[in-house]
């Protein structure tokens, strides 16, 4: 707090109704490693031990301006928790992110075996995935920081992100992917006016790529040199899951882990919310969800070792997980291990026929990692991690709309009848075709999707 | 000779140089060999153990070298050897836990 100033009130109302910082409640950024102390900029590394950077945060002063009732009347999105993003202010233009419903996902349990299961639906931000969060919090610094140039690494749904954040703040954008991407995370990325450049690699390589591009042009990687205000972004979820359950937590949460940032910024937002007086603190298990064509943290979790080797060439429809070197694997590996929680390593066909249960019983098209992510309850339910009376939150991370095909993934689809696919032959437009057709009886008197 | 590319972090103990010729048939003699002619590096690469330190990546080529023979990896003259942050995690235990 500065001398001059008393005790004015944390954030106040502007006439477009974004809430913005008297003071700023970032601290600086700290070394996870080693603990030194470094001032913000765009930097992600420590210079002394190589450890990465994260934000830190004045959560006394924090905890004297907030209370649920001061984050409560402001607009719906990610910036009602501003005090706890390391932003000072919203950017002045900007997409509408966050607040994304929490659902009672009671059909689903009861096929999972759970009384209370919710469903934290972010399959509907700008871009369809929760990487409008980050990308929403890496781009606001990136306009404090001067950049003129948003960049990233992506599996897909970083590159629509990205580029729908720069559009709207008037940036350029390169977004990097992998060549085999699916089609239409291309087409996204490319709608926004962003340069989409196709490596002809895995993630892991065009991510060694972006690390040497980040060091020699100066452009935004918000995953890259933003990396620890980016991140930061991903603890929206957890914020408002609390806050959506009436300012406490759940049992069990249940997150898709590529990177493992998402886990351990959700665990992040947990404790936060205890030491800024928001909540009151109790365990919480985290359970993390990988393709098994691309699981090297499931593997170190079922393995017992603390070592993530790296999977070199990732074989999984799941593409938006297919990190083989994930950055925050040993810390995501660290809080499902410490909560009592798992990591569930997720066969692509169980993940088909969860997208399939999922869209069939609640009426949620998720994308793939969400089919990960409810095979992964179902996983760790049948281990006893999660006990049938276990309140459960499930994270739907992008919309199935982005991978429209995976869904049939070990389906015959050509050769399966209206009855397992839903798809009818073509029909002449003449009532007496379509009654004929119906008579045949070659079609579901249940919801089709939800055949495995 | 082959080529050590240095990102900036590290380039203020080696005088700002961002590429640095060293000898050495493989991985290992490399590094050794760059913290001989830049003692500064040796707490930033190498853990209290010796081996390399759990958030530093490094590459032969374009390939990680956790995928070929790590330190024992052979070098050829005409090989460059990449040194980057692991980002955030790496894939080594710590070597102090």
């Amino acid at each position: 707090m500065t001398s001059e100033t008393i005790a004015p009130p944390a954030t106040e109302v502007t006439t477009d109704d974004r809430p913005r910082l008297s003071h700023e409640t970032t601290r600086g950024l700290r070394c996870r490693n080693c603990g030194r102390e470094e001032a913000l900029g765009p930097s992600y590394v420590c210079p002394a031990c190589f450890g990465p950077l994260e934000v830190t945060y004045d959560y006394e002063a924090i905890r004297a301006r907030i209370s649920p009732d001061t984050i409560t009347a402001r607009p719906p999105g990610i910036w009602r928790y501003l005090e706890l993003l390391p932003v000072e202010a919203p950017p002045p233009r900007g997409l509408a992110v966050g607040s994304s419903p929490l659902l009672p996902g009671a059909r689903i349990g009861r096929e999972l075996g759970l009384e209370h299961l919710w469903l934290k639906d972010d399959t509907r931000n700008p871009t369809l995935s929760f990487k409008d969060r980050v990308v929403a919090v890496a781009t606001a610094r990136a306009l404090t920081f001067g950049f003129d140039t948003l960049a990233c690494a992506s599996t897909g749904n970083l590159a629509g992100a990205t580029a729908a954040a720069a559009a709207a703040v008037g940036l350029r954008a390169f977004v990097f992917v992998p060549a085999d991407l699916e089609p239409a995370k291309v087409s996204h990325a490319l709608a926004y006016g962003a340069t989409v450049v196709r490596i002809d690699g895995t993630y892991d390589e065009l991510n060694r790529l972006c690390l040497e591009v980040a060091d020699e042009e100066n452009w935004a990687f918000v995953n890259v040199n933003l990396r620890p205000f980016y991140a930061e972004g991903s603890k929206t979820l957890g914020l408002e899951i609390a806050e959506q359950l009436g300012w406490r937590l759940p049992d069990v949460v249940v997150v898709p882990v590529a990177s493992g940032a998402l886990l351990t910024k959700v665990a992040k937002a947990f404790e936060e919310l205890a030491l800024v007086g928001l909540i009151e603190p109790r365990p919480v298990r985290f359970v993390g969800a990988q393709a098994a064509g691309c699981s090297p943290v499931a593997t170190a979790f079922a393995r017992g070792s603390d070592e993530i080797a790296p999977v070199r060439n990732p074989d999984t429809i799941v593409k938006s997980l297919a990190i083989g070197s994930p950055a925050d694997g040993r810390y995501a590996l660290d809080i499902a291990r410490r909560t009592g929680g798992s990591v569930e390593a997720v066969e692509d066909a169980t993940t088909a026929g969860w997208i399939r249960r999922l869209a069939a019983t609640e009426g949620i098209f998720t994308e793939t990692a969400g089919g990960v992510t409810l095979g992964a309850v179902d996983a760790a339910r049948r281990r006893g991690i999660i006990g049938p009376d276990d309140e459960v939150v499930a994270l739907l991370t992008g919309n199935g709309l982005k991978t429209p095909d995976a869904r049939l993934f070990g389906l015959d689809a050509n050769g399966s009848s209206a009855a397992q696919t839903g798809l009818t032959p073509p029909i002449r437009p003449s009532l007496d075709a379509f009654e004929e057709w119906l008579s045949s009886g070659a079609w579901s008197r249940e919801p089709v999707g939800g055949l495995a | 000779m082959s080529g050590v590319r240095i990102p900036p972090v590290l380039r203020t103990a080696t005088g700002g140089q961002k590429q640095i010729e060293v000898d050495g048939s493989t991985v290992g003699e490399l590094i050794d060999g760059l913290v001989a002619a830049y003692p500064a590096l040796a707490g930033q690469l190498l853990a209290s153990s010796g081996d390399l330190n759990p958030f530093v990546n490094v590459f032969l080529n374009e390939t990680d070298i956790r995928h070929l023979d790590e330190r024992a990896t052979a070098v050829q003259p005409s090989d460059t050897l990449i040194i980057l942050p692991a980002m955030a995690g790496g894939s080594r235990p710590q070597a102090d836990g």
